[in-house]
């Protein structure tokens, strides 16, 4: 069963992503995305971090899908004022490194890993266990974390708002 | 039981994908989507290391790059909004006043 949703969630999750890279339109690239992000949660669930899967839902797929689409639909980016096409000879080498890329880092990754899972801890991946790391241990990240948030804010605001002359 | 090095790879096949999209697309929102593309893998290969060693620091690290995420899609694509005013384009070929 378990091994069965890995496989669906594979062959989902590496189609939806070369819709994203392949595709011209930026809209169905943004929806091949979402679908992509709610499969990768689909793995964090499978990986036994419910927390994390479910955040990926809301924050992934939810918030910050919604305002790349919606800063496509406001630029109205139809596909006829699509930038022009990456020339032949990025076509050819852009895929060549990337396929390279591939093969060194997955062998690399193939390599430093074991073959089987070791049982879950008690508690892995709930809210509780991470919301009490999250505010003893890593305390101070997370404000700093939180004022990163603010400065993009102030940041996207400024940049966005029209000039007033 | 699923092998945790096939999550590894296709992690690392997921980062692959978005570096050649990086390359490959014109458009500033179609990058700023592989981006979010790689990103998502790297978290994959996190998730994927925090169940192999059974601690929650890795899914710590996975939230706060959700955050940067988050930070990086306002503040990316409000550049891309103030370039679009300015240019009337968002193809990054056009944008290059500060090539050689």
């Amino acid at each position: 069963m378990q091994v069965f949703a890995f496989y669906v969630l594979t062959i989902l999750t590496l189609a939806s992503a070369l819709v994203v890279v392949t595709h011209r339109n930026p809209v169905v690239s943004a929806v091949a995305l979402a679908f992509n992000l709610v499969s990768i949660a689909g793995f964090y669930i499978l990986l036994g971090a419910q927390f994390i899967g479910l955040l990926q839902v809301i924050v992934y797929a939810g918030a910050i899908m919604v305002l790349i689409l919606f800063v496509i639909m406001l630029l109205n980016l139809s596909e006829e004022v699509q930038p022009h096409p990456a020339g032949t000879f990025q076509r050819v080498l852009a895929p060549a490194a990337t396929l390279v890329f591939a093969i060194v880092l997955g062998r690399a990754l193939w390599r430093g890993a074991p073959s089987s899972f070791p049982p879950a801890a008690e508690g892995f991946g709930t809210a509780a266990v991470l919301g009490r790391e999250l505010f003893t241990r890593y305390y101070y990240p997370f404000e700093v974390i939180s004022l990163l948030l603010v400065v993009a804010m102030v940041g996207a605001v400024l940049l966005a708002k029209r000039k007033l002359t | 039981m699923i092998d945790p090095r096939l999550v590894l790879v296709l992690s690392g096949v997921l980062f692959a994908l978005g570096a050649a999209g990086v390359l490959l697309r014109r458009g500033a929102i179609s990058i700023l989507m592989c981006v979010e593309l790689m990103l998502n893998a790297a978290n994959l290969a996190f998730i994927t290391f925090s169940r192999l060693r059974g601690g929650p620091e890795a899914q710590i690290y996975v939230f706060f790059v959700m955050t940067l995420a988050a930070a990086e899609a306002a503040a990316g694509l409000a550049i891309v909004i103030a370039l679009f005013r300015l240019r009337g384009t968002t193809d990054v070929d056009e944008i290059s006043l500060l090539k050689w």
